[in-house]
């Protein structure tokens, strides 16, 4: 039987939030941007007159001032965008219980179970679009077809506030002509390969024998073949059924750069703190550490390491994480950013085996003293306990320093 | 944009099943408003004043207002000057 998906898409979703807040945005470009204090000074969402101007995603934002004078730079809201985008999912399941998140703002639904009793595709689509309207003030564009690969390509065929429809029956008709770069999972890499493969478009992507394009890409080129041919049969996934995290990572780019080990230490360490909490909360544990460490000429270096066992302290993960980055960065340059990310997860539960005769039970002993802080930091907050070296950390984000005066003339 | 967002104080009565029907609208110089009638309610966004909630569509003196419910504050969309 033949399905009816959804992919609903909120247009320049940041941005549009800001506007809906502060009507007096609506006319005007803005960009909603991080703090460029904190070096975060990129541009996160724009709108449609910013766009117009050329503004684009992820430049900085002297670049997109170069571009358009007038352009307003908006700080943004977290919170509202995690609310807006949970009440835009509550509107959505008003008619489904499959809706699967693609990020914070794009969701597929699966109406194929209801569509028989709640209308047609486009008809939903066109009713959903007019509530998130009403409700949220936001404008979203909907993508109506059989599977999620082309319901997500049909919301990014018309926007803003539009609905496109593409049948099973006419497909090839309606998107073939398109550019392959429009295709899901064909990002800028894979688009200039097929481009040196002279395949420009959808069509001439599906048209190609499967063979060929494994031979070119591997999987990948079998599962681009399915997807342009209108064979992707992947189920819409509800969002508390997704299956356990396979990493679990935490970067920064701290507020000066870092021009010693120390610093570099002090950092992943503070990194570390929430990987663990996280691994903590998901019931995992980590047995492998990748670290990257990005130098103030925006070169990145990535390094890995296995963990002799599964662990979920953050103290430990930290100090695989530090000695990879020992071994492996020669400080020619300093260092801009670091990110660390906890690997080859495994259930808090799973067996491991421990060497006695190197560790003794120093690592259990560690553990023992993290689940303790764990217990103390869901009790009265992640500041009540910390390691002594991070209590003033002034080069990362966010840090303040500790208050030097008694309590009776603060 | 000749509107404004004014926070208002309101008097409320709240029924057994937690839903609430706004009485008077109190103005920042104390004075009340009788609500004389609820025609509408429903989650919807003020495109005048921006933010979203619960809007009351409501009759005071014989006319149509906007009242919001917003994250546990009321406002209305007031014009300027």
């Amino acid at each position: 039987m033949s399905r009816t998906i959804l992919h609903c898409d909120m247009n320049n979703f940041f941005a549009s939030v800001e506007c809906m807040l502060d009507p007096t945005l609506k006319n005007r470009p803005i960009a909603v941007c991080g703090n460029v204090e904190e070096r975060h000074g990129i541009v996160l969402a724009k709108n449609e007159l910013a766009k117009k101007c050329g503004v684009k995603t992820a430049e900085p934002l002297w670049q997109a001032r170069e571009k358009c004078r007038d352009l307003l730079a908006v700080p943004p809201h977290y919170d509202e965008y995690v609310k807006m985008s949970r009440m835009a999912r509550q509107i959505y399941g008003r008619y489904t219980e499959l809706v699967e998140p693609f990020g914070m703002d794009e969701c597929w639904l699966d109406l194929t179970a209801g569509i028989r009793f709640i209308g047609t595709g486009d008809k939903i689509a066109n009713e959903l679009r007019k509530t998130v309207k009403d409700e949220l003030g936001l404008t979203i564009s909907v993508g109506v077809s059989f599977n999620k690969v082309f319901a997500k390509l049909g919301s990014d065929m018309k926007k803003p506030d539009a609905v496109t429809f593409i049948p099973e029956d006419s497909f090839r008709e309606k998107i073939w002509h398109l550019p392959a770069s429009e295709l899901l999972g064909v990002g800028h890499t894979t688009a200039k390969k097929l481009n040196s493969w002279g395949i420009q478009t959808i069509g001439e992507l599906a048209r190609r024998p499967k063979e060929s394009l494994v031979r070119i890409f591997g999987k990948h080129g079998l599962q681009l073949w399915h997807y342009a041919n209108g064979l992707d049969d992947a189920p819409v996934i509800p969002e508390n059924a997704f299956p356990p995290a396979k990493s679990v990572g935490h970067g920064i780019t701290t507020l000066e750069d870092l021009t010693d080990d120390e610093e570099v230490w002090r950092v992943i360490l503070e990194l570390c703190q929430e990987i663990g909490h996280r691994l903590f909360s998901y019931g995992q544990k980590a047995t492998g550490v990748s670290i990257s460490a990005k130098d103030k000429d925006l070169s990145t270096k990535q390094w890995q390491g296995s963990l002799p066992f599964a662990t979920n302290s953050p103290y430990l993960i930290a100090e695989k994480a530090f000695s990879l980055f020992r071994a492996g960065y020669d400080w020619k340059k300093s260092v801009r950013a670091v990110s660390v990310t906890a690997i080859q997860l495994a259930s808090e539960n799973a067996p491991c085996q421990l060497d006695i005769f190197t560790m003794g039970n120093a690592p259990i002993r560690r553990e023992r003293l993290d689940l303790t802080v764990e217990q103390l930091r869901a009790r009265f907050g992640d500041r009540i306990l910390r390691n002594a070296c991070l209590l003033y950390n002034p080069k990362m984000p966010g840090e303040h320093p500790p208050v030097c005066l008694p309590p009776a003339i603060r | 944009m000749n509107y404004k967002k004014v926070y208002v104080a309101m008097e409320l009565l709240v029924n057994t099943d937690g839903s609430m029907r706004p009485r008077y609208i109190i103005w920042e110089n104390g004075t009340s408003y009788p609500i004389d009638r609820i025609l509408h309610i429903t989650p919807a966004a003020s495109l005048k004043v921006g933010g979203r909630g619960i809007r009351y569509t409501v009759v005071i003196s014989g006319k149509e207002r906007h009242l919001f419910y917003e994250d546990g504050r009321w406002f209305v969309e007031a014009r300027k000057g």
